[in-house]
């Protein structure tokens, strides 16, 4: 009956607007739609907001607002005291009424060219042609969905592709699809996803901006050529005016990214976020992006069991508590967002989601700016929708009180002056004392509770009564109930009277009689019903940590000027070390390095007993990446591991406790010309951006042997060239000839007068051959991972061919065979201390390898490519010394001065000089023993690691947990939804790793 | 003609000298040897500064102070060992040595059999004496190893080999010692190459463990039955429950540690050992009330989580050890290549704390105890094998790690092999 009811209710007002070119079935049936609203309280937009106000609405239209308007006739005058209106919400991020794309199987292998018929671009991740608009179906049930929430106008698109094509701009009137189009193309939608391409470009994010940048590239150069036609190219131009929404899925640091995307092309994205952007504040503020926030907060974890506890890292946990803060976080800070529901597992939580974010400090002005004007002015339809003014769309909603208290709910929603009702029946309150006569006998019924879930009781004295089964409609009720004697129950169903309730039923007995119920009173009144508290006070909340993981720091650390005093000093340089010496930081460089240095209002550490030495640089390393192999094509040169670096992980922090101070952030060995390097200071605590060594030459991975010519696949790998060495060299050959005519076409076209380049195509700027034409002109300088020896001799010779050099091959572990040769042609090597018969081609690699360089005259390193033994790679350099007998110091210089020789960074770093950056670590003993510990390692000048802090952010971290396991378990005693603890697990990467899981 | 042949003879020999694949086992002690005046580190907790330790036939005689003792040392041949130490053959439990070549060629593997439960498969009899890695091994000075199968639910059985010898049959130091478990994992690691990042739930786990309690229990069946049919597996599970052999359980995870033992022990499994065993620290309790041992994994791993001590896997060993459990040092989960650096394990946990003599025990005779062979090696000790070790500087840090002598059961071991071959082969040629 109720469902009936509410169903009838639900009934749409309807009616249909002229659809002005179609035909009619039937007679034609166009209405007023001339509604006056009156006595509300209306906000006009999220700021303003009159009381007792009218507004009128004429086809579909808001006419006027106000609070001194009398209704003109012809109106239907709706009365709305005590509600109040808002200008609906407008979503920008849905696909509503827009189709999934389909994902077409292929066979196993992988698949390399794009599978799309018609003259498109080559990679079908780029869905530059798709306009959601040409598939757009409105859907009612979804609809519905959406405007109980109180939404208006959605932004539709489809997630298919890095770049997605146009989303459509629509209310959800119910009409159809022709009248409730607001913008044909909303906005150009992208992505960090590749969506259902099948192709293996791009498989990784670095992989994914190359792509990006590349087409940006291609489209401008597509303006100006008349070759050749390519949709998506054309597309993609076409679309550049509307505006540009990236979506950064994958964390705070893609929001980042994707702005450097868009920084490059002079475009200046509206950007998806993740919700967890307060652990990057002001980096996201300076990218001055307008995002789209989801409120998917998370839910309290089952910390009950301390086995389960401790799969929940602290960073989860901070997660949990501050993820609600996040708009208030960027609201302070000035951040222009709008709200999504996107992300949200239930959609029915959004509002619960809002009033929360404002009770952890949104104000309500700010909440409603981010669901109706800034989604509307980012959409570039605020002309038509997002507030209550004269001649926008009729679209809001109706809450019975502020839509920010607990309990609001909307009641209805108007999309385009149509009117949706959602007020759940309300039934009357029959709460009171009652005389219950059943036929001869009487008793004392309560009803108490509130209207809609109310209950009776026969009341039989002080301290007992009989429970009552009962149902209450508008107009109906029946009892049931069974006295403690009787033997079965007693069944009443009446109606409602004036005074109570009357009609039939039955006795245990099943005698049909008459009964009635009179109101004799009100319920007495309890005193102990609980007052709530205010929980709505602004919650507690703990410390933001940069970065955001633990360890993190509070606050960043500072450079101090420091005197370390009577220190054995490993120089490195002429004097290899100094006993009892001192050295002074000052400014973050080495200031002075000798014997009773002065002070000069430096902090004093006594050094006596201890070693200072440079910070250790680990020449090749895939810590603090989010990703390493881009191994689809067999060149990926335009791919650059700046774009990957990820400085949130652990095990930064955990090296400089090793006293690693820089590395090499290195791409993987799955192709012969891998991505550009990111070279690093373990700034822990910065953002990428900050950990960038500034004005480091650039360097790029190259990678030669068994990875590249894919022999440990699996079978499914066997169609790529080069499948052998002998290709291997080919495809370098191949490579460096492009990129040599790539430079002299530039240069033609750059040595042309500007009258003739005017009229002059120019040629297009391809991002690979830009890479290979560095590497020829000795502006960019290969690190290539290499195994056997006849292979480092042919990378050496196609370089000679083509006049440059090859700087270093890493891991080299036939480097002893050919270390003349290396030599000769000024190759360094960086090699492992031990490794060894991991696979086919390391069958002849010895402990001896860098020794054996090292006499050869070859610039030798030890390197980790191994996210744990980069924190003891002062114990693998002193390898060097068991196996073939090399000096202390020569062994230390593995480590430091040479990798920095290796990296062109000598001149700043890798031996205790003055000049030079303060990246030094002291260590408590030998630093070569295995018993020598890092007490202290200093970047530029700044303590990033000491032992004694270690230990103080240990009972920090322990602290904070038991803090954050506390009030996890107060929610969910409190009843709050929990989730079952899933352990993080960190990949740790190396060369080796290939995108596919065959690999592993 | 003759003298031709007798030179080509000689040639011959000289080419195998120098291009064998591995060098030729040592022969059997035909001389007493005496090594005089080296710090001896017994293995036991015990250092003796300036020793004599004597051995014949394989089997030590004298360990003792050179101060105090007076041995008649004319038939002896005597090794000067002033300024170096003497340790224990290093033991490497719980490794695939011989039974992987090289690792990314499966031609070369022969750990992991298929199926889950395979008792009756021994790692003895595919144990490859002629593998290029052995040698390698004892560079640092390692010279025993518990050879452990992989894979499945109930892995296979072990035996114990000593690092020297011309066949199997000969390496055998303890044969079929052990079976070896895996226990079934509540979850999985994540996928990353799909982009996840969380572990996910194993849902045939409760299925897992009731199959592994049904093998154990039709063990025991089988055991009591009169007249059972001839069941390979089960008869090779026998011995696991009759105690003759030692269960080595894997687990790693705090739960899954747990579980495995207190289902193992409610089958009234005698010999347990606990391998693996990452996250014991949070159950460390339960080991203690069932006095398991562990041979806990790589030393030389960074924490499982973020918020932990980061140096927790470097004194872990020390904390077990401070709570009175058993534990001996593995490099099972590392690249085998590297389980050379076992020594490194051990100094490690010295740097993070332990005594240097404690430490030496995690790798000699804790694991000599865990293994069942401490009667016979672990430490040095008269009556024992001569298992022993001379190094010139600290055997636990790699910048004096250098092994001057090494004799297992006496027998003077060769320490080039094709590495050092290769070092000097082009050492010779960058010197001219």
């Amino acid at each position: 009956m109720n469902k009936l009811l509410l169903a009838m209710l639900m009934v749409v007002a309807h009616f249909s607007y002229a659809q002005e070119t179609f035909p009619v079935n039937g007679v034609k049936d166009e209405r007023p739609g001339r509604f006056a609203l009156t006595n509300a309280t209306i906000f006009v937009d999220y700021q303003t907001t009159l009381e007792n106000a009218t507004l009128l609405i004429t086809d579909g239209k808001v006419e006027r607002v106000g609070t001194d308007i009398s209704v003109p006739s012809g109106y239907t005058i709706v009365d709305l005291s005590g509600k109040y209106i808002y200008p609906a919400i407008v979503e920008p991020y849905t696909n509503y009424g827009v189709p999934a794309a389909s994902k077409k199987k292929n066979g196993n292998g992988p698949q390399y060219e794009s599978e799309r018929k018609g003259p498109y671009g080559w990679n079908d991740a780029i869905q530059s042609t798709y306009h959601a608009v040409s598939e757009f179906a409105p859907n009612d049930d979804s609809a519905d969905e959406l405007r109980k929430l109180g939404v208006g106008t959605v932004n539709a698109f489809r997630a298919n592709g890095l770049m997605r094509g146009t989303s459509v701009v629509a209310t959800l009137a119910g009409l159809p699809a022709q009248e409730v189009v607001v913008k044909e193309k909303g906005a150009v939608h992208f992505s960090f996803q590749t969506g259902t391409s099948q192709q293996e470009y791009p498989n990784s994010i670095m992989g994914k901006v190359a792509l990006l940048r590349q087409t940006y590239y291609d489209a401008k150069w597509y303006q100006n050529q008349s070759e050749q036609v390519n949709l998506s190219l054309q597309s993609f131009n076409d679309a550049q005016d509307l505006p540009q929404v990236f979506e950064a899925n994958g964390g705070k640091l893609r929001v980042l990214l994707a702005d450097k995307v868009g920084d490059e092309f002079g475009v200046q994205y509206i950007i998806k976020g993740n919700g967890d952007e307060y652990q990057r504040l002001n980096e996201i503020k300076k990218t001055n992006a307008r995002l789209i926030l989801p409120l998917n907060f998370p839910a309290a974890y089952d910390v009950s069991d301390p086995l389960d506890a401790l799969d929940v890292s602290l960073a989860d946990m901070k997660h949990w508590e501050l993820a609600p803060a996040n708009p208030s976080f960027l609201a302070k800070a000035g951040v222009e967002f709008a709200l999504t529901m996107d992300g949200l597992k239930d959609r029915s939580t959004f509002w619960k989601n809002v009033r929360k974010a404002v009770s952890y400090g949104l104000s309500e002005t700010d909440a409603l700016k981010a669901m109706t004007q800034t989604p509307a002015s980012m959409l570039r339809v605020d002309n038509q929708v997002g507030s209550l003014k004269s001649g926008k769309l009729a679209n809001f909603f109706v809450a019975d009180k502020s839509i920010f208290e607990e309990d609001a709910s909307i009641e209805q929603t108007w999309v385009q002056g149509v009117q949706h009702e959602y007020k759940k029946p309300q039934l009357p309150d029959y709460a009171g004392k009652y005389e219950l006569n059943v036929g001869a006998q009487s008793w004392v019924m309560e009803v108490s509770g509130k209207p809609g879930s109310q209950s009776a009781k026969l009341v039989i004295n002080d301290s007992t009564s009989v429970k009552v089964k009962s149902k209450f409609t508008d107009t109906q009720v029946s009892f049931t109930y069974k006295q403690e004697d009787d033997e079965s129950e007693t069944r009443l169903s009446g109606w409602v009277t004036d005074a109570g309730f009357s009609g039939n039923g039955s006795t245990p007995s099943d005698t049909w009689i008459s009964w009635k119920a009179e109101r004799v009173g009100d319920l007495d009144e309890k005193e102990s019903e609980e007052a709530k508290e205010d929980e709505e006070e602004k919650p507690e909340l703990g410390d933001v940590i940069y970065p955001f993981v633990a360890y993190g720091w509070k606050t960043a650390p500072q450079q101090e000027n420091i005197l370390f005093k009577n220190a054995t000093v490993w120089t490195l340089e002429d004097d290899g070390k100094l006993e009892n010496a001192d050295v002074l930081i000052e400014n973050g460089k080495i200031a002075a390095v000798g014997t009773d240095l002065e002070t000069n209002g430096a902090k004093v550490i006594d050094a006596s007993g201890m070693h200072l030495t440079p910070g250790i640089i680990d020449e090749h390393s895939h810590i603090a990446l989010s990703s390493v192999n881009e191994g689809s094509h067999a060149i990926t040169a335009e791919v650059r591991m700046y774009d990957a670096v990820d400085s949130e992980d652990i095990d930064m922090y955990r090296q400089l406790a090793g006293g690693v101070t820089a590395a090499q952030l290195l791409h993987g060995s799955a192709n012969p010309v891998g991505g550009q390097s990111a070279l690093v200071k373990f700034r822990w605590g910065a953002s990428p951006e900050k950990l960038k060594i500034a004005g480091a030459d650039g360097f790029i991975k190259f990678a030669l042997g068994e990875n590249v010519k894919q022999s440990n696949w699996g079978s499914d790998y066997r169609t790529r060239f080069p499948q052998t060495r002998m290709g291997v060299e080919q495809v370098y050959m191949d490579g460096f000839t492009r990129a040599k005519e790539y430079g002299e076409a530039k240069a033609r076209y750059a040595a042309l007068s500007k009258k003739v380049q005017a009229k002059t195509a120019a040629p297009r700027t391809d991002l690979q051959m830009e890479t290979l034409l560095e590497i020829i002109n000795k502006e960019r300088f290969i690190t290539c991972h290499s195994y056997v020896q006849s292979e480092i001799n042919m990378l050496m010779k196609v370089a000679e061919k083509f006049d440059f050099r090859v700087n270093t091959f890493t891991h080299i572990l036939e480097g002893y065979k050919v270390a003349d040769k290396m030599a000769a042609h000024g190759a360094g090597g960086s090699t492992f201390a031990d490794w060894w018969a991991y696979k086919f081609e390391v069958k002849d690699a010895i402990p001896y390898n860098a020794s054996l360089m090292s006499m050869a005259g070859v610039v030798s390193a030890i390197n980790s490519d191994d996210g744990e033994m980069a924190r003891r790679l002062n114990q693998e350099a002193a390898k060097s010394i068991k196996y073939g007998g090399m000096s202390e110091v020569e062994a230390l210089k593995l480590v430091t001065l040479n990798p920095a020789k290796l990296l062109h960074l000598d001149d700043q770093m890798g031996s205790i000089k003055v000049g030079k950056d303060a990246d030094v670590v002291l260590w408590d003993n030998h630093p070569l023993s295995i018993y020598a510990q890092a007490e202290m390692t200093l970047v530029d000048g700044k303590v990033m690691f000491s032992r004694e802090r270690d230990a103080e952010l240990r009972k920090e971290i322990a602290a904070e947990r038991a803090r954050l396991i506390a009030k996890m378990i107060a929610a969910k005693n409190g009843g709050a939804k929990t989730q079952k603890p899933k352990k993080k697990e960190k990949h740790y990467f190396e060369c080796e790793d290939i995108i596919h899981s065959q690999i592993h | 003609m003759k003298k031709l042949f007798y030179s080509y003879i000689i040639l011959m020999v000289c080419a195998v000298a120098v291009y064998a694949q591995v060098p030729a086992p040592a022969p059997a002690q035909s001389e007493p040897i005496a090594l005089m005046n080296g710090t001896a580190h017994l293995g036991n907790g015990e250092v003796i500064e300036n020793s004599i330790i004597t051995f014949r036939e394989g089997k030590i005689e004298t360990v003792a102070p050179a101060a105090n003792v007076r041995v008649d040392l004319t038939e002896y041949r005597q090794i000067d060992a002033e300024g170096k130490h003497i340790y224990p053959g290093l033991i490497n439990a719980m490794t695939n040595l011989g039974l992987e070549e090289i690792a990314a060629v499966r031609a070369t593997l022969d750990y992991s059999e298929t199926g889950s439960f395979k008792p009756h498969v021994r790692t003895a009899i595919a144990y490859n004496t002629d593998s290029e890695l052995i040698p390698t091994m004892k560079f640092t000075g390692i010279q025993i190893a518990q050879i452990a199968p992989r894979g499945g639910r109930i892995e296979g059985t072990s035996s114990v080999m000593q690092l020297d010898a011309w066949n199997w049959e000969d390496a055998l130091y303890k044969e079929d010692d052990g079976v070896h478990m895996n226990w079934p994992n509540r979850s999985f690691g994540p996928r990353w190459w799909l982009g996840e990042t969380k572990r996910r739930e194993n849902k045939k786990y409760d299925e897992q463990v009731e199959e592994l309690v049904k093998f154990i229990e039709d063990t025991k069946a089988y055991m009591e039955s009169p007249t059972p049919a001839k069941n390979l597996k089960l008869e090779a599970m026998v011995p696991v429950l009759t105690g003759e052999k030692q269960l080595y359980l894997f687990a790693n995870r705090p739960k899954q540690i747990l579980e495995a033992i207190q289902t193992l022990k409610r089958l009234e499994i005698p010999k347990l050992v606990l391998t693996g065993a990452e996250d014991v620290w949070y159950v460390k309790d339960l080991l203690k009330a069932h006095n398991v041992p562990v041979l806990l994994e790589n030393v030389h791993r960074v924490p499982n989580r973020p918020e932990e001590d980061i140096d927790l896997p470097y004194k872990l060993p020390r904390l077990l050890h401070e709570e009175g459990i058993l534990v001996g040092l593995t490099y099972s989960s590392g690249m085998l290549a590297n389980s050379r650096n076992l020594p490194f394990f051990a100094g490690t946990v010295a740097a993070h704390g332990l005594d240097k003599e404690e430490a030496l025990k995690l790798i000699t005779s804790n694991t000599a105890k865990i293994l069942g062979i401490d009667d016979r090696t672990g430490t040095l000790e008269e009556g024992k094998d001569a298992n022993i070790v001379v190094s010139d500087g600290d055997l636990l840090d790699m910048g004096s790690n250098q092994i001057a002598y090494s004799f297992i059961q006496g027998r003077e071991v060769e320490l080039e092999a094709l590495q050092q071959r290769l070092y000097e082969k082009f050492k010779a040629k960058y010197e001219d």
